[in-house]
């Protein structure tokens, strides 16, 4: 098993704790993390592991930080 | 729009003309900045006679397409030396483009020391003498009630703030919004310039004024509907900034390291959830009162990413309430209280400062030891200061480059002496690249490589990494130019990059409401022309590529937490403009 840091932003924090910690089994990817989450793709757009930029099917390590964000914008 | 307006400060007379051939077919940022390469001496004193400060509504501006509602004000700027072009919300563009005015130019210079009021109506202009109640210090929300008493509610204001009046770097140029609040063109210090002529206020009564003449009504509106459905079907443009505002941005560049804290020594913060956007939707939220969470800054504007901050009681303390001026007190100045960022954002409003170059300045202060870090109270005093003005209100109002000699500091985050804006260099590459090439001076807007690199829209790129950036840094530019020239607001980017469909139909309404045929070509090469006549303006004024650089400790001073450093080569940056 893995332990990782997941936060969330804007809409996604809407019935969901900002920030948890989730154990999942080794191997696990982001996209295992929106699933547990239920969070439905279109509305998890900028997914970040340690600060970079990932994709979906990224494994994820023990003790990474990940960090999940809806379509945003600004300037 | 067959008005061409100027207004000769040094004989006090005016003259209101034909439309110049040359400018017709221009508006916007691309008239402005046509008519400073075509009128101002490259290497004359931005405060002195030679100058001109010119004021364009875009080309649809007035019209009923959705957030077309931008004035470009352009001269040579002050702050950097460079031309300038800076744009802004508020009544004023449609209104002058309802009265028939493509441009107003002021000109000259009096030669006695008294301020004065433009009056602009459907029957003239009138130059009369400024009341001596908005005068010596007056801040702008006080200037504008006297204003509206005078010339009626309704009026259209823009104004030189006390820093206009004392003729300092920093100073922006405010326009009234539609509930009498504060819209400013801020970067580049052309409140200076307005100052220096000794106009206080520019007062618009569109009182009698038609709609404007649309060649193809029919098209024109066919259009303008599909336009206004990729905007508000993008969840960007659509949703997000009409909840969050600009400032939901505070968390995603936390994240991915590219928030400059601490003066520029640092890409992450702790206190992100103090200033997030989250968080100022939830302070609006609870509070209510005077608070709105969303809100248009000019009629029009669909995607309304402007909120009204109210204090503990509810009571309305500053609109507008921007991620640049979040970030720069709240992370680089490392101000932990939204509440004392909020009353200093107003004071900034009310002085007539831009909150990019004063919250810089400030952050910059504190590296240097002449205000102690993180304290708002502090800061606000100083802010206030301006309107006085003290020496330290003289030496913060003096923007960064200014402070950064008068503190004898290295780290002096600015290009051509404009301060660095909210996205580090060093771990989003692209932004620098723009940053160290537009002829502005560091301005993120000019080619918002943040989209692309952090937002994901209209690109995919890796913010750490070098390739791509280049031809982005360029693309971002020409096409930015481009819409400064139409009087759309820039977010619309958001609606339309990835949306063929939606940027068509920008074009189509451009087309229909002039009867003319442009293609996304003709687009790309107004914005080309755009950029090539403001850099030969530079290059006339004294500037070479030398000068397209960033301060020289991005390149030996790692950003954490990624711990990278600026790494473009001065040939790959000479690149962006090689078009």
């Amino acid at each position: 098993m893995i332990r990782v840091k997941v936060r969330l932003f804007a809409t996604l924090r809407e019935n969901r704790d900002k920030e948890m910690i989730i154990e999942l089994p080794d191997g696990a990817t982001l996209s295992d993390i929106i699933k547990h989450l239920n969070i439905p793709k279109e509305q998890a757009t900028l997914l970040l592991i340690n600060g970079k930029f990932a994709k979906l099917d990224e494994a994820l390590e023990d003790n990474d930080t990940v960090s999940i964000f809806p379509p945003i914008g600004g300037g | 729009m067959n008005k061409f307006i100027r207004v000769d400060m040094t004989s006090l007379k005016v003259t209101i003309g034909e439309v110049p051939e040359k400018y017709v077919s221009l508006g916007g940022r691309a008239l402005t900045s046509n008519f400073v390469a075509d009128e101002v001496k490259p290497t004359c004193h931005p405060l002195g006679r030679n100058n001109k400060l010119i004021f364009a509504p875009g080309l649809l501006s007035g019209t009923s397409a959705p957030n077309s509602g931008r004035i470009s004000v352009g001269a040579k700027s002050p702050l950097t030396g460079t031309i300038k072009e800076s744009n802004s919300g508020g009544s004023f563009s449609q209104k002058m483009a309802r009265m028939g005015i493509k441009a107003l130019v002021i000109e000259g210079m009096p030669k006695d020391d008294k301020f004065y009021v433009l009056k602009i109506d459907m029957n003239g202009v009138s130059i009369d003498e400024a009341p001596a109640e908005i005068l010596g210090g007056t801040g702008n929300y006080e200037a504008i009630k006297v204003l509206n008493a005078k010339y009626g509610d309704k009026v259209g204001i823009a104004l030189a703030g006390p820093a206009g009046e004392y003729r300092l770097p920093t100073a922006n140029i405010s326009f009234k919004d539609p509930e009498g609040n504060i819209r400013s063109a801020g970067r580049g210090g052309l409140g200076a310039v307005m100052g220096s002529k000794k106009v206080k206020a520019i007062v618009l009564d569109d009182t009698g004024a038609g709609s404007v003449p649309i060649a193809d009504p029919e098209k024109f509106k066919a259009a303008s509907k599909v336009f206004a459905k990729a905007l508000l079907d993008h969840p960007v443009s659509g949703q997000s900034l009409a909840a969050y505002g600009t400032d939901v941005l505070i968390n995603i560049l936390n994240e991915a390291g590219g928030l400059p804290a601490n003066n520029f020594t640092a890409g992450r913060i702790e206190h992100n959830d103090n200033i997030s956007g989250e968080t100022l939707n939830a302070t609006i939220s609870e509070r209510r009162g005077d608070g709105k969470v969303s809100h248009g800054c000019h009629p029009g504007c669909v995607i309304r990413c402007s909120q009204w901050y109210p204090d503990k009681q509810g009571k309305y303390i500053t609109s507008g309430f921007e991620y640049e001026t979040i970030w720069g007190l709240g992370a680089n100045a490392a101000i932990k209280d939204l509440d004392d960022i909020a009353y200093i954002d107003r004071a900034m409003d009310d002085v007539g400062v831009d909150s990019i170059e004063t919250a810089v300045a400030v952050a910059t202060a504190m590296d240097g030891g002449l205000l102690p870090w993180g304290d708002g109270k502090a800061v606000l005093d100083a802010v206030k200061q301006i309107a006085v003005p003290t020496p330290l209100g003289r030496i913060i109002g003096g923007g960064t480059a200014v402070v950064g000699k008068v503190c004898g500091l290295y780290r002096t985050p600015v290009v051509k002496d404009q301060g660095i804006p909210a996205y580090d260099p060093r771990p989003i590459k692209g932004i620098g690249l723009t940053y160290a090439t537009t002829p502005m001076g560091a301005d993120h807007t000019a080619g918002y490589c943040i989209s692309g690199n952090i937002l994901k829209v209209g690109a995919n790129m890796d913010p750490l990494k070098k390739d791509g950036q280049i031809e982005y840094a360029r693309a971002m530019q020409i096409g930015t130019a481009a819409v400064d020239s139409t009087g759309m607001c820039l977010f619309v980017y958001f609606g339309i990059a990835d949306n063929p469909e939606g940027y068509q139909a920008l074009i189509d309404m451009i087309n229909a409401q002039y009867g003319w045929s442009l293609t996304a070509s003709d687009v790309d090469e107004l914005g080309k022309s755009v950029l090539k006549v403001e850099r030969a303006f530079n290059k006339a004024a004294g500037f070479t590529n030398a000068h397209d650089r960033l301060p020289e400790f991005f390149e030996y001073e790692p950003c954490p937490p990624h711990n990278v450093v600026w790494d473009f080569t001065p040939d790959e940056i000479d690149e962006v403009f090689n078009f």
